[in-house]
């Protein structure tokens, strides 16, 4: 139930100005601009309300997406579909720019008019609306009738975000597992706050109308199998994860995973996010950093910190990044590392570790000592935590993918034929240990 | 708008001239160095240039620059002063920008005791915008800014007065308070140097004036006035005008040395002054300076002085007429701002007519001047001018101009000015041309000021109302012009004046009711209407046009478009009806019976229907009558409409002009007149006040009908306005008389203050609290009140008390002590005289201190036989006085006794053979003697009388003791 959508560039200027509602005026286009984008970072909250007319706004790059609405809505819809919007926008013309949007702006506006009808969120599939809405207008005219009734059908039927009659000469399909940890541990070593975000990325290139069926090492699905015998139970429950909470795509059929935990779905061609999830329990953390910090007097400040890497020496985790962060009234930095190379970051008040590579089971330190200036401010240095970043071949929360079947039953090929890739990717979100 | 018109003057005059090659103190030191130091010390360009790209950036930019300072300042090695000023001021625009700053004190401490002009310039900057009080550094500070103040050199002086003047604290005013005043007068003070100290004490005395001690000084201050150098005077006259603000005593002499300068000014030509002449007009700052200065005071008494200004007065004025000298808007505006504030000068002296004549014609042409800003400024002093009984009459003569500018004027709050003069100058010849001129404005006016407008018309209509036939015809033209503006006291006061006047009632009823008749009339004119007619519709009944039923159908036509109050009101006017016409009985007992009235959704309106209805069918004819009769005639009382012009527009306009009207009204009566000097004696003279409520009529027997019926609810309905404005304070001697009995209380209030007492006596002493409440929300200066005590009262009574804060806060209380001592009897009662500046008037004040003899009374108990033994001995003719005397108040045995006990003396329970008797004794203490005294009051219930005798050792004893009890029953 939007009542309008807006784009503004970094300035506040409109570029596209969409109302599919009467109860939104020209106003409330000036009323974003003069309240949140002028208001320069001092509205935090995505959303503001502004004479009692809610606006729910993100932000790309220098880009703002507004949407506007008088009546009570569910938020969470509104952002979903402003993200969906930015995917839709982002597969057309790529990057979302003040130019693109500029030299996209006659699309932009036939796009909003498909994926929204006064105000209700419609089809928003990527490879579904390239079939109608195409960047090279002509072509419509030489569709022929067939063709029109065939994307008719096809958007107005049950599986919107598939169009029959694809085919590939090599069936394909590659899955990622995308994980990012967040942690913030205690300068002992306790963990305060750990959880890993994780998505499956599919991208399919399947001939037909395929029926696939997606297996993971989930703790209930595996339990459901497993009952047969109580030994391979057993077993498979070591491995098995607990999964706080997953969404997955539309094409995945609900009904199917609350009965059997089954992830059964008939793909979308091309790539999409198969599903997302959130798990608490059991994570595996690559990377231990342990800091001692040591105030001497109060001009002297003397900083060391190990990183362990916790992973299979096999693998080598990369990017490695360390950030140690430094008093206000730092007057000098001497910084001396086994490996990487470090420095003192003045803009940052931080000083920067940086390792390209490293193997699994291993730990190296660093030793630095900085020189304080003396004020006379009476407060605390806060001591802000150590950040990390990297990113690995492994996934922390140990979801493993242990199957992904393609079945059908008018495929010309079988599962066998189908040439699956796997890979999973492990980066650091919020990686922070306080000190 | 109002303050957007005046800024062209607001602000030049407070802006000094440049001349020298030193920089003035300006007011807002901070953002002006600010400027001049982005100037000065070049900041590499590339540091300012990554400054607002975005924020981000900005603030890694900053983190690194300050990265950089800090390794700079690590103290290792020495910073030459070149380098330490850099990043000192590096340092004071990363401040600017918003950042905090932790470090770097001490380095523009240093830069304190730098020889360099400009590395001294910047340490003192950096320390008055961001060195806060409690700093450790003060003391370093301090010293620096001592040493600077002692170093003779004129630049160094100049750059400490300025910190000390920028950073104004408290601190930097216990440091400097009693420095600065030396360096002011020394003779051999730079004149620069004189300017800066001046304006740098003026802003210390403004945040802490209680710091800066008053001295020998002083004097040789007022003598800056006299300086070669214009730039000091200028200085020192703002100086001067805010201490004789605050001491006028000590100032005095300023008046003469101002008007001479004034005229010495005034009478130069343009060339004269040379580097203080703006666009051909000599020193247009210091002249209006100079004028200010001379407001603070009274006329000048001197004849020759007065004679001076007086000349300076027309010359200013003379000029105003000569042809401009350039066509530059400065010019004229210079010479328009020293004009209008000498017009201001001639308002507050008040004094020649002459001049206030002259004055108002000058303004009058100012009413078709083609700047908006100057007929907005001529209007307003106008506005003042028409409260002057000088030039009162002059003021009308505009009145076809301000008229026109109401009807043409483009910018709304000149429009607003022009309908504030009318209401000014308005009186009993041209009120109905201002009436009615207001009346046909209203219905073009903005609706901002509306509501305003219908006021003043209401109060105006009602002011200098000869004819009341003229009355009615203009508010209910009111109701129908601008019906949604109509405030409910308007159509309260209406209904008022209607009941109270036996002669307009025929006539109103006639005139509401062809009101009415029009279609579509508004809720206020119903309102109205159905009250009249339910008084006073008989009185039209004997037309056959105008029959009962007609009007009963008439205003029930009205009914089902109005809102629930008046539909109650309506209500209680049919019962009314009920009693006037009994032909319309069955009528509308159907209206009452029928279902829309008794199950009506609304409970007031229920209950009323269904209360009408039984005692219009229970009741018999003489019950209802007597029930339903006529509303009697309302209490006079203030206007409540004034009071809601009054709340609506601040105490600052309106409240000013009637107080101003009241002031001139006193003069006019001549000499000051004794105690009582509340507001109801001043509005005697105008023969209209006691349409206004003020007069203190008696109130009248305000006795509601008995039961539940349609009296008792209409009393309801206007007892909301009645509430709502608090009864105007009587006057002082009523509550004089009201203090012989009791200690504490209010003894005198009007709109602008409020006197509370509170206090105790014991034997021959006894302490008083007094209590000044401001109760207005702009603050008196120069409050001042002061006991006096008559030459016949002096050897009797001592009062000691402490003088008071000068100043007292908008809504503030102070409190004064009084110490007192009876030495001897005494019969007279000390006056309270309070004098104060309210905006821009004198205020005085006077009343009666309720210390009277009786107050130092020792109750005595005794027996009957002690009583009647000394009874006996005080049997000397002379001891006895007797009074007897009518009854004012209803004769009531405990009021009586509790009236007898807060006398003083003890009440001596059955000691009288007639236990209607009050029997009294006690022992009046003086320091130097007791006097006993014995008293017996008889009532006689028939004939409502009073007997009072009283005995006592001293014949003026008796007398004044029974002169103050007798006044109380």
């Amino acid at each position: 139930m939007t009542g309008g959508l807006f784009i503004y560039n970094h300035k506040g200027e409109v570029l596209i100005s969409r109302v599919y509602r009467d109860d939104i005026g020209r106003n409330a286009v000036d009323a974003f601009q003069v309240n949140v984008i002028h208001a320069r970072q001092q509205v935090r909250s995505p959303v503001t309300n502004i004479a009692r007319t809610s606006f729910f706004h993100i932000k790309r790059s220098n880009i703002w997406l507004a949407a506007v609405t008088k009546q009570n809505v569910n938020a969470a819809m509104v952002f979903e579909f402003l993200y969906k919007m930015c995917d839709v926008m982002a597969a057309y013309f790529g990057k979302i720019s003040e130019e693109n949007i500029k030299n996209n702006f006659v699309f932009i506006y036939e796009l909003l008019d498909e994926i929204l009808d006064f105000g209700y969120p419609q089809n928003s599939e990527t490879g579904v609306l390239k079939t109608f809405i195409t960047q090279q207008g002509i072509k419509s005219q030489h569709q022929t009738k067939e063709e029109q009734s065939q994307i008719t059908s096809q958007v107005t039927g049950q599986i919107g975000w598939r169009r029959e009659g694809i085919k590939y000469g090599r069936n394909e399909l590659f899955l990622d597992v995308l994980e990012s940890v967040n942690l913030l541990m205690s300068p002992q070593g306790q963990v305060l706050s750990a959880h890993v975000s994780g998505r499956v990325v599919m991208k399919s290139y399947l001939s037909g109308m395929p029926e696939c069926k997606f297996g993971m090492n989930d703790k209930i699905i595996i339990e459901k199998q497993g009952k047969g015998t109580a030994d391979e139970a057993s077993k498979s429950r070591k491995q098995s994860i607990a999964v706080d909470d997953c969404t997955f795509h539309q094409c995945v059929r609900l009904s199917k995973f609350d009965s059997e935990r089954s992830i059964s779905f008939i793909p979308p061609d091309g790539e999409f996010e198969l599903m997302r999830s959130r798990t608490t329990k059991d994570i595996i953390l690559p990377f231990r950093v342990i800091p001692l910090v040591r105030e001497v007097g109060c001009t002297k400040l003397e900083v060391k910190v190990v990183i362990k890497s916790n992973f299979k020496p096999s693998l080598l985790a990369q990017k490695i990044e360390v950030r140690i962060p430094t008093p206000l009234n730092t007057s000098g930095v001497q910084v001396i590392c086994m490996k990487g190379k470090a420095k003192y970051n003045a803009s940052e008040n931080a000083m920067v570790w940086k390792i390209k590579r490293m193997a699994g089971m291993k730990e190296s330190q660093i030793s630095a000592e900085t020189e304080l200036l003396p004020t006379n401010d009476k407060k605390k240095w806060a001591r802000p935590p150590i950040s990390m970043n990297f990113e690995g071949p492994f996934a922390s929360s140990c979801l493993k993918v242990r199957y992904l079947k393609v079945f059908g039953p008018k495929l010309n090929y079988s599962d066998h034929d189908v040439i699956k890739w796997v890979r999973y990717i492990g980066r650091s979100g919020i990686y922070a240990t306080c000190c | 708008m109002c303050a957007c018109v005046a800024a062209p003057f607001a602000v030049t005059t407070t802006s000094v001239p440049r001349t020298g090659s030193l920089p003035v103190l300006p007011e807002t030191t901070t953002e002006a160095a600010a400027l001049r130091t982005r100037k000065s010390v070049k900041i590499k360009a590339p540091f300012c240039y990554f400054l607002g790209k975005s924020k981000e950036a900005e603030i890694k930019r900053i983190n690194k620059e300050l990265a950089n300072i800090r390794s700079k300042f690590k103290g290792d090695k020495a910073l030459d002063g070149y380098s330490k000023k850099k990043y000192v001021c590096k340092l004071l625009f990363i401040f600017l920008l918003g950042h905090d700053i932790d470090f770097g004190h001490m380095e523009a401490v240093n830069l304190l005791s730098s020889n360099r002009y400009t590395e001294k310039q910047i340490g003192y900057l950096f320390i008055s915008v961001l060195v806060n009080s409690n700093s450790e550094l003060i003391r370093l500070i301090n010293n620096a800014i001592k040493n600077d103040l002692a170093s003779r050199n004129p630049t160094f002086m100049g750059l400490a007065l300025h910190c000390v003047a920028s950073v104004g604290s408290r601190e930097m005013a216990e440091a400097f308070a009693g420095e600065i005043p030396r360096v002011l007068v020394a003779g051999d003070t730079m004149d620069s140097v004189k300017q800066s100290a001046a304006l740098c004490l003026l802003r210390l005395y403004r945040t802490s004036s209680d710091l800066v001690p008053m001295g020998d000084w002083t004097s040789r201050v007022v003598h800056l006035l006299n300086d070669q150098h214009l730039g000091v005077v200028t200085a020192a006259t703002s100086l001067i005008t805010t201490l004789a603000q605050k001491n006028p005593e000590e100032f005095k002499t300023s008046v003469s040395l101002a008007v001479s300068r004034l005229s010495r000014i005034v009478t130069s030509a343009s060339t004269d002054l040379q580097d203080y002449t703006y666009y051909f007009v000599p020193a247009p700052w210091l002249s209006v300076k100079l004028l200010r200065l001379l407001q603070c005071y009274p006329p000048p008494e001197d004849p020759a002085v007065r004679g001076r200004l007086t000349e300076c007065l027309e010359t200013i004025l003379n000029k105003a007429q000569e042809p401009p000298k350039s066509k530059k808007v400065q010019h004229s505006n210079a010479k328009n701002a020293v004009l209008f504030e000498a017009i201001s000068l001639i308002i507050h002296h008040d004094s020649e007519p002459n001049l206030l004549v002259r004055a108002c014609n000058q303004l009058g042409q100012f009413l078709q001047h083609r700047e908006t800003n100057l007929r907005y400024l001529a209007l307003e002093s106008m506005c003042t001018l028409a409260s002057s009984e000088f030039s009162h009459e002059a003021v009308k003569t505009h009145i076809e101009t301000v008229i026109n500018a109401l009807k043409t004027e483009r910018d709304v709050s000149v429009r607003q000015r022009a309908v504030d003069l009318l209401y000014a100058m308005c009186d009993r010849s041209n009120a109905p041309q201002i009436v009615a001129e207001m009346l046909s404005y209203l219905e073009t006016a903005d609706y901002s000021i509306r509501e305003e407008i219908v006021l003043k018309v209401a109060i105006l209509a009602e002011k200098y109302a000869v004819d009341y036939t003229w009355y009615v015809d203009t508010i209910l033209n009111l109701i129908r012009i601008a019906g949604d503006y109509v405030s409910e006291e308007v159509w309260y006061r209406v209904i008022q004046i209607v009941v109270n006047r036996d002669d307009v009632q025929g006539y109103a009823a006639k005139t509401v009711f062809e009101a009415l008749q029009a279609p579509a009339c508004h809720e206020n004119l119903v309102k109205v209407g159905g009250y009249i007619l339910g008084e006073f519709g008989n009185l039209i009944a004997g037309d056959p046009r105008s029959s009962p039923l007609i009007q009963f159908n008439l205003l029930h036509s009205k009914f089902h478009l109005c809102s629930v109050p008046t539909r109650a009101l309506l209500l209680s006017t049919y019962i009314k009806f009920v009693n006037l016409f009994p032909e319309v009985k069955p009528t509308i007992q159907d209206v009452l019976r029928s279902d829309s009235q008794l199950r009506n959704a609304d409970v007031e309106l229920q209950q009323r229907a269904v209360e009408y209805l039984r005692l219009s069918t229970v009741a018999s004819t003489d019950i209802l009558a007597t029930v339903l009769e006529e509303m009697p005639p309302f209490p006079e009382r203030e206007s409540s409409i004034l009071a809601k012009l009054k709340k609506k527009k601040g105490p600052s306009t309106v409240t000013d002009l009637e107080d101003a009207k009241r002031e001139r009204s006193v003069d006019v009566n001549g000499g000051p007149e004794p105690a009582p000097a509340s507001t109801s004696a001043m509005s005697t003279p105008s023969p209209s006040a006691d349409l206004l409520g003020l007069g203190a009529a008696p109130p009248a027997p305000a006795g509601p009908p008995p039961s539940s019926g349609s009296g008792g609810l209409l009393v309801d309905v206007f007892s909301d306005s009645a509430s709502a404005v608090a009864p105007l304070a009587p006057g002082s001697e009523d509550n004089f008389a009201r203090f012989v009995c009791k200690n504490n209380g209010v003894l005198f209030e009007n709109q602008l203050l409020q006197i509370g007492l509170k206090s105790e006596f014991r034997q021959n002493l006894g302490r008083m609290f007094i209590f000044y409440g401001n109760k207005t929300s702009t603050q008196f200066l120069n409050f001042t009140p002061t006991l006096i005590c008559s030459d016949d009262l002096q050897p009797h009574l001592n009062l000691q008390t402490k003088p008071v804060d000068p100043t007292v806060e908008g809504g503030a209380q102070v409190q004064q002590v009084v110490n007192i001592e009876c030495v001897s009897d005494f019969t007279e009662a000390p006056v309270l005289s309070i004098q104060f500046r309210y905006g821009g008037t004198f205020q005085n004040v006077s009343v009666q201190l309720p210390i009277t003899l009786n107050k130092f009374f020792q109750p005595t108990e005794m027996a009957s036989q002690d009583f009647f033994q000394r009874w006996k001995q005080l049997s000397n003719p002379q001891q006895e006085v007797q009074n007897i005397f009518k009854a004012k108040h209803p004769m009531d045995t405990e009021v009586t006794k509790a009236k007898i006990i807060g006398f003083g003396s003890a009440l001596l329970e059955e000691v009288d053979p007639n236990p209607a008797n009050f029997v009294g004794a006690g022992i009046i203490h003086t320091k130097t003697t007791q006097i006993g005294c014995l008293l017996r009051l008889e009532p006689n219930l028939q004939a409502q009388m009073y007997r009072l005798t009283l005995r006592t050792s001293k014949e003026a004893v008796s007398q004044r003791l029974c002169e103050l009890l007798s006044a109380q029953f």
